[in-house]
C-alpha cells in the first residue's frame, strides 16, 4: 500500500495530466454527440453577444459588397414585380387564389460568425427560435444554397455550412435534370464535388447546378454551383465533377432562412408509406 | 509578485480576444491558421507550480473553445502543452540552471534559446490539436502537412510578438 502511494506521489504530475486530459476529451465527445443540449457554445448569450458587437464593427468594411449584392437582388425582384408586366385585360384584379398556396417563407438573418478554414464549418445567425427558426430549415444566400440549421437557441441559430465534410445536398443539372449529391472535400472553400452523375450524361464546363427539391428543405431550381471541371476516372461508372460555388463564403453577411410550410405533411406521408411497405 | 497578479489575467483576456476576433479570421491558402494564443502558456514564469500551469492551460483553452464551438479541443491541446512544458524547460536548461524569477522570454534567455523553446512548444500543441480535430490517422500525411505549415506560420507570429515586447521589458 505504501508503495502504491509512493508510486502515485512520484508520478502525480502525470496522473494530473491524465485526469485533466480525460476531462477535455469528455467535453469533446459529449459535444459531438449532444450538441443541441450543450450549453457552452457560440449560441449562448455571452459569446453570442460579443460576436454580435464584433460583427457590427465589421459591417462597415463590407458595406460595398453588401450594397452590390442587394442592388443585384433588387433588380431581379423588380423584374418580377407586377408593375413590370403589361396588363392585358381590364382594370380590376380579383385575387381569390386557390391554385397557389405559399410553400416557402423567407426570414432574413445576419451572419454573426462564420468560418471556412476548418474541416467542418458552421455559421451563426442572429435569429433563433423566438423568430420561428427550427432545426432542419434551409439557409440560402444571395447566390444560392448556404447550409442547413442545426441548433437553435432563443436568439441565435447555428448552421451547418455547405463546407462541412458530412453535409450532403441533393442537386441536379439544370439542363438535363440528372440528380446527384453535392459534397465538400475539405480542401478549397470555393469548390465542391458533385457525386453520383452517371457517365453517359452530356455536360459542359460552366453548366449550372440547381437544387433538386427532393429534400423539401430547399425549393426546386435554386442555384447551387457551376461546373468547373469534370472527367470519368478509368473503370468508373460515375463522373468526378468539381464545381465552383456561387456564393463567396468568405464574404457572406446576410442570408435567408427558409421555412417549408408543407414539410411536416411531406414527412408524415413519406414515413407512412415506408411503414406500409414493411 | 503583485505585478504578476495584474499582468497575467490581463494577458489572458488579451490573448483570447486577439485569437478569436482577429487571428481566427486569417487563413493562408484556406487551411493554415496561426495560433498565437499559446504564447500565454509559454510565457508563464518558469518556477510556476506545474499543476497550476495545467489548471490555467485548461481554463485558457476552454475559453478559446467557447468562442470557436470546438468544446474541449483547444483545452486538450493546451493541457498537453502544459504537460510537456516542464520537460521542454529541462531539456533546454542552461548548464548552471535557470536564475531565480526569470520568465522564459527572449529578453531574459536569448533569442536562440527562445526560438528553440517556442518551436518545440508550437509543434507539440499543433500536432495534438490538428489530430484531435480530424480524430483519425487515415489521412496522416495530409494532416501532418497542415501541422507543419501552421507551425511555421505560428512561430513567425510568436517571434514577431516577442520581438515587439522584448524592448519594453528591457527598459523596465
Amino acid at each position: 500500500m505504501r508503495n502504491l502511494i509512493a508510486f502515485i506521489r512520484k508520478y502525480s504530475f502525470f496522473f494530473l495530466f491524465l485526469g485533466v486530459e480525460t476531462l477535455a476529451f469528455y467535453l469533446i465527445i459529449k459535444n459531438n454527440h449532444f450538441q443541441g443540449s450543450s450549453f457552452l457554445n457560440s449560441t449562448n448569450q455571452l459569446t453570442g453577444g460579443i460576436y454580435t458587437r464584433y460583427a457590427e464593427l465589421g459591417d462597415y468594411l463590407h458595406l460595398k459588397e453588401v450594397n452590390d449584392a442587394l442592388s443585384d437582388e433588387n433588380k431581379r425582384l423588380r423584374e418580377n414585380q407586377i408593375r413590370s408586366f403589361e396588363r392585358l385585360f381590364g382594370e380590376n384584379i380579383l385575387v381569390k387564389d386557390t391554385i397557389f398556396k405559399r410553400k416557402y417563407l423567407y426570414t432574413k438573418a445576419k451572419v454573426i460568425n462564420n468560418s471556412t478554414h476548418r474541416q467542418n464549418n458552421y455559421l451563426t445567425l442572429n435569429i433563433g427560435s423566438r423568430n420561428g427558426i427550427e432545426n432542419g430549415m434551409g439557409v440560402v444566400g444571395p447566390n444560392g444554397v448556404v447550409g442547413v440549421v442545426k441548433n437553435v437557441s432563443d436568439h441565435y441559430a447555428s448552421v451547418v455550412s455547405v463546407l462541412h465534410r458530412e453535409a450532403k445536398i441533393s442537386v441536379k443539372l439544370k439542363n438535363s435534370s440528372y440528380f446527384g449529391s453535392m459534397q465538400w472535400d475539405g480542401e478549397d472553400y470555393r469548390t465542391v464535388m458533385l457525386k453520383d452523375i452517371p457517365n453517359h450524361v452530356q455536360m459542359n464546363e460552366g453548366d449550372t447546378v440547381v437544387t433538386s427539391g427532393f429534400s423539401s428543405i430547399f425549393p426546386e431550381g435554386l442555384n447551387a454551383a457551376v461546373i468547373k471541371t469534370f472527367h470519368v476516372p478509368e473503370g468508373e461508372n460515375f463522373y468526378e465533377i468539381k464545381m465552383q460555388l456561387l456564393n463567396d463564403f468568405k464574404q457572406i453577411s446576410y442570408v435567408y432562412v427558409l421555412k417549408n410550410n408543407f414539410s411536416s405533411e411531406i414527412k408524415e406521408l413519406e414515413s407512412g408509406s415506408e411503414e406500409s411497405n414493411d | 509578485m503583485i505585478k504578476n497578479i495584474i499582468t497575467y489575467p490581463f494577458q489572458f483576456v488579451l490573448f483570447v480576444l486577439l485569437q478569436v476576433l482577429i487571428l481566427n479570421n486569417i487563413q493562408l491558402g484556406g487551411t493554415i491558421n496561426p495560433f498565437l494564443y499559446i504564447l500565454f502558456i509559454l510565457w508563464l514564469p518558469i518556477e510556476t507550480n506545474k499543476a497550476l500551469v495545467m489548471g490555467i492551460a485548461f481554463v485558457f483553452g476552454l475559453s478559446i473553445d467557447v468562442f470557436t464551438d470546438t468544446m474541449g479541443m483547444h483545452a486538450s491541446a493546451c493541457v498537453f502543452l502544459a504537460f510537456a512544458r516542464p520537460f521542454m524547460l529541462n531539456i533546454l536548461a542552461p548548464r548552471d540552471g535557470y536564475e531565480l524569477n526569470v520568465s522564459p522570454t527572449a529578453g531574459a534567455l536569448g533569442w536562440f534559446w527562445f526560438i528553440r523553446y517556442a518551436a518545440i512548444g508550437i509543434f507539440l500543441h499543433h500536432f495534438f490539436l490538428f489530430f484531435v480535430e480530424v480524430f483519425r490517422f487515415t489521412e496522416f500525411f495530409d494532416t501532418m502537412g497542415r501541422v507543419l505549415a501552421s507551425s511555421v506560420f505560428s512561430l513567425l507570429l510568436i517571434s514577431l510578438a516577442q520581438f515587439f515586447t522584448s524592448n519594453t521589458e528591457e527598459k523596465r
